[in-house]
């Protein structure tokens, strides 16, 4: 890049909804007219003084908004106790997973939700992982009387049945894909073909920051809220900022906005947790910036896991909602210059914070958020007492639960 | 001129529209696919297209994406597709191929590197489903300096205002998506197709190829009737899946029953001189 280095990294992204060389739109030209539609219509929004008044009325009085920051005390008493004298960070946790619906998922589907409604769409579709961004727009679909189609790999239906049968109740048709591996990255190739051909009156509601721009952007935008919150509230708590954030990577949309808000706060260390599933020297983990290298997939050139020819690899992990193999393009962009640092932990080290977390705190948290304690877990004793980190809770592992049961060998 | 631009010129001159033929490389095996490829042009396939395979077709329905995983799992690659058109060029020098297929392998195998090897392998155009204009700027100065076509999609959905845009980025030949949706899901009709041509016509003095949804004969010669040529690829695609054994492998007469359906398709077309 001969261009001169940014004085902000909260700049982007450029004109062609770009991050760097990350991002942009690489879309058939069936679905580009509509890209384009749907960027208009977000960025007259920003504008729209009652449409942000709408979103945060429904933040607050729907969601539960702003969650809380929870200093989790118990746990930082327990990682102190086996670190060296005078270690161990004092650490927060951004309790996303006591949004409505249990997930952060639910604010930026909300946002979009009334975009769609702004566009004139009658009829809603998403894709889903571990089912939470699916339970987040069946359920904004009831509240506001939208007929809702969600997309979901087959093996994700079964794995995450409680959340398929949330979505069912909410009144949502749930379509098992069964190309490829039958997971997310599958979920979201049917949902992008089922747009093409039904243009005419439907949004597509993506849960990620990931996806052709605008999407990237605007659910990062709407996810902010997470880290707006986290900032004025550790100010407060502790009249500071954090010295590092701690956040899950699946696609990235729970990690970018904690972290967007903190970007140009060089005193914060960012770490973004990717799912190393059974190891990142195995060909089974969901580590895409660790293992993987630039492509282009689903609308956007982002670090991807794919082999030497360039077809994209099945990703493996525990949680669902981490499973794909791709990433935001922002993140690949923060990657590459620097700005977060991406790490990752095990299903093993997911599970054993789940369990920890459970009995420390009293919060069973999901299996994605479980990944950022896990790492939290390492490098905690690795700072001193007088170092803050704020992890970010971003749902709750009662949808888990089964899954857990099983690989601890429990039946219930 | 380009061996597509020869084409729809002599075409032009018989006064029919072109029988456009898609199949994946590699379906069901390099072998079958290698004996269908080669038998195309007497078949009556004025224009072949050869899709690449790629594990996330996003703009295919079930068929393709099908015959794409049946290609990936007998060991398709960018390098073997491309093997595949050098071989076809040994006794054949006059019918234009055209690759169709998405960036990622393209990225992987370098830009740059595929756009040289494709020209010298005897490729006449790409396709590049996943590259809307707004993203071709890293790819259309590597096809102009290898004198490859860059075929764009235009959809129902592509807007006056768009379109000439997307012409203007255009070279060989237009291929009309003529339904929103994915490949071989539905047909348009001939009065949706009749519309739709001249709204293009304005813009561009290139052939038109409608594709998406043509499966039989008739609907072939329609669409080659009101534009300049019809391309056909479930249909035949579907043909292959359905002559294969329970494990997917191809039978004796595989290669015969799509060039047979082939055949049926030219002659349909070859019996219906243009509308205008």
């Amino acid at each position: 890049m001969n261009k001169p280095l940014p004085n902000s990294y909260r700049q982007g992204p450029d004109g062609r909804g770009r991050f760097g060389q990350f991002g942009g739109r690489f879309v058939a030209e069936t679905l580009m007219p509509l890209i384009l539609e749907v960027e208009k219509a977000y960025e007259e929004s920003k504008k729209d003084a009652a449409f942000q008044a709408e979103w945060r009325r429904l933040l607050t009085h729907y969601v539960g908004r702003p969650s809380p920051l929870w200093y989790a005390d118990r746990l930082t008493q327990h990682l102190r106790a086996k670190a060296a004298p005078g270690m161990g960070a004092k650490v927060y946790f951004k309790r996303d997973e006591l949004n409505h619906t249990g997930a952060h998922k639910i604010n930026a589907v909300l946002g979009q939700i009334l975009l769609a409604k702004k566009m004139g769409k009658t009829r809603i579709i998403a894709e889903t992982g571990a089912g939470q961004h699916g339970v987040a727009t069946a359920t904004a679909c009831a509240l506001f009387d939208l007929p809702c189609t969600v997309f979901m790999g087959a093996t994700d239906v079964e794995r995450q049945q409680p959340n398929v049968f949330r979505m069912k109740l909410l009144g949502a048709e749930v379509i098992p894909v069964t190309s490829g591996a039958a997971t997310l990255k599958d979920a979201m190739n049917e949902a992008l073909r089922y747009w093409v051909a039904n243009v005419h009156d439907t949004y597509y509601c993506i849960g990620t920051v990931a996806g052709p721009h605008p999407y990237p952007a605007m659910v990062r935008d709407f996810q902010s809220v997470i880290g707006e919150e986290a900032k004025a509230q550790m100010m407060a708590a502790e009249g500071r900022l954090p010295d590092a954030l701690v956040a899950a990577i699946g696609g990235g949309s729970n990690a970018m906005g904690l972290f967007y808000p903190f970007l140009d706060d060089e005193s914060v260390a960012m770490y973004g947790v990717e799912a190393a599933g059974k190891g990142v020297e195995t060909e089974e983990h969901a580590a895409s910036l660790t293992k993987g290298r630039p492509g282009v997939l689903h609308g956007n050139r982002t670090y991807l896991l794919q082999d030497e020819f360039g077809q994209i690899l099945e990703a493996h992990s525990i949680s669902a909602g981490l499973d794909y193999p791709g990433v935001g393009p922002e993140h690949s962009w923060l990657h590459e210059i620097g700005r977060v640092n991406y790490v990752h932990a095990t299903d093993d080290e997911a599970l054993a914070a789940f369990q920890l977390c459970s009995k420390l705190e009293g919060i069973i948290p999901a299996l994605e958020p479980a990944h950022a304690l896990a790492y939290v877990m390492h490098q905690a004793p690795a700072m001193a007492q007088d170092k803050i980190i704020v992890m970010n809770m971003c749902g709750r592992g009662d949808k888990d639960i089964f899954t857990v049961a099983r690989h601890l060998g429990v039946k219930l | 001129m380009t061996r597509i631009a020869d084409r729809f010129a002599a075409l032009k001159a018989e006064g029919r529209g072109a029988l456009v033929t898609f199949l994946e490389g590699y379906d069901p095996d390099p072998a079958t696919s290698m004996a269908i490829l080669r038998g195309l042009p007497a078949a009556g396939a004025d224009v072949i297209e050869i899709g690449v395979p790629f594990t996330d077709p996003m703009a295919d329905g079930p068929s393709i994406q099908r015959g794409g995983l049946r290609a990936l799992k007998a060991g398709a690659t960018l390098a073997g597709v491309l093997a595949m058109v050098r071989d076809f060029r040994k006794d054949n020098a006059t019918t234009p191929i055209v690759l169709m297929g998405y960036y990622n392998p393209i990225l992987s195998y370098g830009t740059e590197r595929f756009c040289t090897d494709a020209a010298a392998s005897g490729v006449d155009g790409l396709i590049i489903v996943d590259v809307p204009p707004e993203e071709a700027d890293e790819v259309e100065p590597l096809t102009k300096a290898n004198n490859l076509d860059l075929i764009r999609l235009i959809a129902p959905t592509t807007d006056d205002a768009r379109l000439p845009r997307v012409l203007a980025a255009t070279t060989g030949f237009v291929y009309y998506v003529s339904i929103t949706g994915i490949t071989g899901t539905r047909s348009a009709s001939g009065a949706d197709l009749a519309a739709a041509m001249p709204r293009l016509r304005k813009h561009t003095d290139l052939p038109i190829c409608i594709g998406f949804g043509i499966r039989t004969p008739e609907q072939a010669a329609e669409a080659a009737r009101l534009s300049d040529g019809a391309v056909v690829g479930t249909a035949l695609v579907d043909t292959l899946a359905e002559s294969l054994d329970e494990n997917g492998r191809a039978k004796p007469d595989t290669v015969r029953k799509v060039l047979d359906r082939v055949r049926a398709l030219a002659e349909a077309i070859r019996a219906t001189p243009k509308a205008a």
